[in-house]
């Protein structure tokens, strides 16, 4: 009897196949990988610019964990902050900024990339410009004079980092060239995070054998460069070599952090080798026939814009060839 | 003579794929049992891809094991048969897993039955040759596997004779049987081909003359190396060659054999005799052995009856149209801990709703699986990481697939070729947000079907 009762009452559930799926590796722990693929930057990052980093990095991923509450409740969502991306968008963007920044602007900048570029967009996944760029963006447009290439010095700093003007400046205005150990281990001005070459690879390696970020967006945008500062020496300045154009300024962190955000990047192997190929040109055309000293930022939201163009262009053919019309 | 991977044309794999936990060390050492005769049967008049049969027999007539109770004069149809001795019951309905409503004819267990030992010796014990098969002619080959009502046993189900028939404008030169097995817990074939070597060896070599092939190449994949020897072994002094695969799902799925193996592709939409390939499953090859040899119509198959959800696994050789019930509580029975029962193994099988469903040719296994194992994180927004994509054997782009069928936009589908899917589950089993891939693409498929056939 009571093994009929038993027996009576077992449920199985019925769902559509497949019945079996890989658990281990989720959106969230994507987002976890970004931020363990960050680690190394942010260590050289506190190390080269001290309280300054912790600060900034600090304001933009409160700002950014914040304005995501604030900002799904007024769209009546359901708060996200728990698949990590805010945190991840906070932490990029405080990496992207100055030391000196003030704390308004990583405030309104996080405001900006949360806000306007993703939850106006419908939120995670649907955002069409990486986030931390558009709000980057945004904070360079709206407070040039603390984002300009004079506002990352302070010569009176005892932080030995900010008392220098950055590798791409120095090289901008005076054609000097920063030595390429300097530029590979961090011991130079710039942004918070794109300082250290080292640290940009270790991180990024992690997250390309984590396949949290497709490699073929770092390596295509990395041959570019090389390819192209090797054939032309585009601008050459003596002693500027493609090494130095890839270990300076903003380069890696923004190829294998940012330009490898999934969201904004094609989704296609060929489309992401067309896509990092894209964001290399753009970078070095910037970099040495516009005003500005570096081009990643712009280069990358260039790059965005293309993502439909070339998702579109890329439709891999099946195997076997395509559908067979029916008539 | 038999062959290493280095001797195929193929690579001895495919690209993308995924590698899911195989589970088989559950159910692989349990010898093939037979499955003592339930008391009543109930024979599906439709097992296979085609025609359904129509009943030849009345109600309360009495028939042996391997009588005829359906058959249909279509071209694409297999004749069912009475799988146990007994006496016919009226006709009735059943849903098969696939959620498909099918006419039944019950046949009641008469007292008598022969031995289970006599059983499973009939199917798969005494000689097979593997020489002077000449005398029987392709036609004759044929029409005893057309008779017998042999179908594909890997899933599909779809009537052997007609693979075997020649076809002048695309003549076949090689036969793959199939016994990569590539889904989880699934360990049937396994069993089969460790067991019975001869008759599968021996039913290839039957089907290449049937169908007028020169080459025979048993695909297994190679996590299966005592399956490997014992068809090596069985195939010395014949043409048949044993390759063993890459372990990889969905390895047996035919467009990814017939790439691995013979370094052809099949053309979407086509068939493998598209490329002069035919494809038959391990356990077909056996059926079709015992057809031509012994006059034996597909009565019985091997099921497994495996995962963590089942008390004790087993690989049983089951009279077809016993009930699933039967099976599992021959088994032991569901373990507390039991989620989800399946029809098939678990990346493309069917959910069991109704355990009283009958197994049929096509069924492979019965996989129960526990709360642990079909546990899902919840599912969130596609972030378009391309998981996806790097995991399509057929190198499609799934998450845009299911897109444009979750929002009809069947433009959208058609330029990333929706109708080229297969449903493998590769996309949905990687997918870090848990979409239901496989689901909206399968809605979509149906409903793309509709707007054509309008």
């Amino acid at each position: 009897m009571a093994e009929e009762q038993k027996e009576t009452t077992m449920s199985v559930h019925v769902a559509p196949s497949p019945h079996i799926s890989e658990v281990s590796f989720t959106t969230r722990r994507m987002m976890v990988d970004v931020l363990i693929g960050l680690l190394p930057v942010l260590a050289v990052a506190f190390y080269f610019f001290r309280q300054y980093a912790v600060l900034q990095v600090g304001i933009c991923v409160v700002s950014s964990l914040v304005a995501e509450c604030l900002f799904t409740a007024m769209r009546g969502r359901r708060a996200t902050i728990g698949d990590g991306s805010a945190a991840v968008t906070g932490v990029i963007l405080g990496l992207s900024l100055p030391a000196l920044a003030p704390w308004y602007v990583g405030v309104i900048a996080s405001f900006t990339a949360i806000g306007l570029a993703k939850v106006l967009f419908g939120g995670l996944g649907n955002n069409l410009f990486n986030p931390a760029m558009v709000g980057r963006a945004f904070v360079m447009i709206a407070f040039p004079a603390v984002l300009g290439a004079s506002a990352y010095v302070d010569t009176q700093s005892v932080v030995q980092a900010i008392t220098t003007a950055t590798p791409l400046t120095v090289l901008k205005q005076a054609q000097e060239v920063t030595p390429l150990f300097e530029l590979f281990v961090g011991k130079t001005n710039g942004s918070l995070g794109e300082t250290s070459a080292a640290a940009c690879l270790l991180g990024g390696a992690w997250l390309c054998f984590r396949r949290s970020a497709s490699w073929e967006i770092p390596v295509s945008a990395i041959a570019a460069v090389a390819v192209i500062t090797f054939l032309t020496s585009i601008g050459g300045t003596g002693g500027w070599t493609t090494l130095h154009e890839l270990c300076g300024g903003a380069f890696l962190f923004g190829a294998f952090f940012i330009a490898t955000d999934p969201v904004s990047s094609p989704i296609t192997p060929k489309g992401k080798f067309i896509f990092g190929a894209g964001f290399g040109v753009l970078v070095l055309l910037i970099r040495k026939l516009s005003g500005y000293p570096e081009g990643v930022m712009f280069a990358i939201l260039l790059m965005n814009a293309f993502v439909p163009l070339i998702n579109r262009g890329t439709v891999p053919a099946p195997v076997g060839g395509p559908v067979p019309s029916k008539s | 003579m038999s062959a290493g991977v280095q001797e195929l044309p193929g690579s001895g794999t495919f690209e993308r794929g995924v590698h899911p936990d195989d589970r088989k060390s559950l159910s692989a050492e349990q010898p093939i049992e037979v499955l003592p005769v339930p008391q009543q049967v109930n024979i599906p008049l439709l097992q296979h891809t085609g025609a359904p049969c129509a009943a030849t027999v009345k109600m309360k007539a009495e028939v042996d094991v391997g009588d005829v109770l359906g058959t249909s004069d279509a071209f694409i149809s297999a004749p069912v048969h009475a799988s146990i001795k007994g006496v016919c019951g009226k006709e009735a309905v059943a849903t098969l897993p696939n959620a498909r409503h099918v006419h039944t004819i019950p046949v009641k267990a008469a007292e008598e039955q022969p031995s289970l030992g006599e059983v499973k010796e009939g199917l798969f014990g005494g000689e097979w040759p593997v020489s002077g098969l000449d005398a029987h002619s392709p036609e004759a080959v044929t029409q005893a596997v057309k008779e017998a009502g042999v179908v594909g046993q890997g899933g599909a189900a779809f009537p052997t004779y007609v693979k075997l028939l020649r076809n002048e404008k695309k003549p076949v030169d090689t036969i793959l049987v199939n016994g990569c097995e590539c889904e989880p817990y699934l360990t049937s074939d396994y069993r089969l081909m460790v067991e019975a070597a001869a008759p599968v060896i021996t039913g290839s070599l039957l089907a290449a003359q049937a169908a007028g092939a020169k080459q025979i190449l048993i695909a297994v994949e190679d996590n299966k190396p005592a399956a490997v020897e014992a068809l090596k072994k069985a195939a010395q002094g014949t043409n048949v060659q044993v390759a063993a695969l890459k372990t990889k799902y969905p390895m047996g799925g035919e467009k990814q054999t017939v790439r691995a193996a013979l370094n052809r592709t099949i053309p979407t939409g086509g068939l493998p005799l598209d490329v002069g390939v035919v494809v038959i499953n391990v356990a077909t090859a056996a059926a079709i052995a015992r057809a031509v040899l012994r006059g034996k119509p597909l009565t019985h198959r091997v099921v497994s009856v495996t995962g963590a959800g089942i008390k004790n696994p087993k690989n049983l050789l089951v009279p077809i149209g016993t009930a699933y019930s039967e099976l599992i509580d021959y088994c032991g029975g569901l373990t507390d801990d039991c989620a989800r029962v399946i029809a098939g193994g678990p990346m493309m099988g069917f959910a069991l709703s109704d355990f009283s469903s009958p197994v049929t040719k096509g069924t492979s296994g019965i996989v129960a699986l526990s709360k642990e194992d079909v546990k899902k994180a919840e599912e969130t927004t596609c972030v378009r990481c391309g998981r996806c994509v790097d995991a399509c054997p057929l190198n499609l782009v799934p998450t845009k697939l299911a897109l444009a069928s979750r929002n009809q936009a069947w433009d959208l589908a058609e330029r990333y070729h929706l109708m080229a899917c297969m449903e493998c589950g590769c996309c949905a089993y990687v997918c870090p947000a848990s979409l239901p891939l496989v689901q909206l693409m399968r809605m979509g498929k149906a409903q793309v079907r509709k707007l054509q056939s309008v």
